[in-house]
């Protein structure tokens, strides 16, 4: 936990996207003015915001993306190891959603699909550079991995979701979606 | 005299032949559901509807009522039960609302907001499906068939052509389709049947008129699941586009 300098603790969150689009991200930073009041009440772990690239110990963990590739589930566990709550954002991190759609089709055809067969393809190879993360067979919801504390729906949540969700957990209210706000698209 | 049965402390009268369902939404009183449409013989498969009624857990939309029946309805217990039906028929097959023509007007996405789903909690089970694109004016999506049997129906007992059926036992039933081919394309099924509108998921879709309601005006942006059943029984009009 960190201090301002007012000496009141703040929340500290670290934030990531796994097999997402960052969407999550783009709808958390269209609370537009309200960045100004979220900043006064948290600190920022690692995040796409700040470039920390491990996650330390933080009060919440924010998940974006289902669980793809070994990468994915190494920053999953770290998350969750050093996040005292952690939260699935968006329908990725949720269900798999659109990246699992390739979970009924064998991954060897899929890489031969998208490296070798696809039009304008011709002459290339399935990358196979040992930095690269090894991909799983299914994308994976990452509460099939790790235990998950709450849940944010929407592809992705809208901004006021987020705000309401994020005020009501950072000032020790239990998160409440309403029907209006509660969205799987 | 007439008969009464009690939901949830309220007094509903009912008349002979009505099923605990019947009398609840002719009531007013909405009692969550999927496979039953009042224009049709009902089902019992979706187990959404299950009530207490005298201490026994029966579904609502096939158990006739009886004079002094006690039926309790929106109960947490109950509730608790019918979220849990819907997280496992999230997981059973492939429903991936962002990508879905149907989403906003989808009956089980529906159900999962007024049961305030928050996650599929199971495990998913990712099953390979058939999607059948070969009808020139309808698309039949397997992934998104929760086997609810509104189109069985629709097509059997209105339409008259018995284009679909349920093959396979337990977790492998499936949706077939009746021709030859196993092909939509190879039916005389048409665009007006009654069971190319009856779908409650986006298993059977009319093509080109995907997306073309804007998020926020789409049926469940507007109303929840209990005022689009409910009002379903007051309109004579035939589905619930």
């Amino acid at each position: 936990m960190g201090n301002s300098q007012a000496g009141i603790s703040k929340v500290r969150i670290a934030t990531c996207s796994l097999a997402g689009c960052f969407g999550c991200h783009t709808s958390l930073l269209d609370i537009d003015e309200r960045l100004f009041d979220l900043l006064g009440m948290v600190e920022f772990d690692r995040s796409p915001f700040t470039d920390i690239k491990h996650c330390g110990p933080c009060d919440i963990g924010i998940v974006e993306g289902g669980v793809s590739n070994a990468e994915n589930a190494r920053v999953l566990r770290e998350f969750r190891d050093n996040c005292k709550v952690l939260v699935a954002i968006g329908p990725c991190a949720i269900t798999g959603n659109v990246p699992a759609l390739r979970n009924n089709i064998d991954l060897w055809d899929c890489f031969q699909e998208v490296y070798l067969y696809d039009p304008g393809t011709e002459g290339n190879q399935i990358p196979n550079d040992p930095e690269l993360p090894l991909p799983f067979d299914k994308v994976y919801p990452i509460y099939e991995v790790v235990k998950v504390d709450y849940f944010l729906n929407g592809c992705p949540p809208s901004p006021d979701a987020i705000w309401k969700f994020l005020t009501d957990l950072i000032e020790g209210r239990e998160p409440a979606i309403d029907y209006k706000l509660l969205r799987y698209d | 005299m007439s008969k009464a049965i009690t939901i949830d402390g309220k007094t509903v009268p009912f008349s002979e032949d009505q099923t605990i369902m019947d009398a609840a939404l002719a009531a007013g009183i909405y009692i969550p559901h999927l496979c039953h449409n009042p224009e049709f013989q009902p089902h019992g498969s979706c187990k959404l509807c299950v009530v207490n009624a005298s201490g026994r857990n029966v579904t609502s939309c096939t158990m006739p009522a009886s004079d002094g029946m006690v039926v309790a309805n929106n109960t947490p217990e109950l509730n608790e039960d019918r979220k849990a039906l819907v997280q496992m028929l999230f997981v059973e097959g492939n429903h991936i609302c962002p990508a879905c023509e149907a989403s906003g007007n989808c009956q089980l996405q529906a159900a999962g907001y007024y049961l305030h789903m928050q996650s599929p909690h199971f495990t998913h089970f990712y099953p390979p499906r058939r999607v059948d694109a070969s009808h020139p004016d309808i698309f039949l999506d397997l992934n998104r068939c929760i086997l609810c049997e509104l189109c069985v129906r629709a097509s059997r007992d209105i339409d008259k052509k018995n284009v679909f059926g349920i093959s396979g036992r337990g977790i492998n039933s499936h949706l077939v389709v009746n021709s030859e081919s196993g092909r939509l394309g190879d039916t005389n099924m048409t665009v007006t049947d009654k069971a190319a509108h009856i779908c409650p998921t986006g298993a059977i879709l009319i093509k080109r008129k995907g997306y073309t309601m804007p998020i926020g005006k789409r049926t469940f942006d507007q109303k929840t699941l209990a005022e689009f059943h409910l009002d379903q029984m007051k309109r004579t009009g035939p589905d619930g586009e």
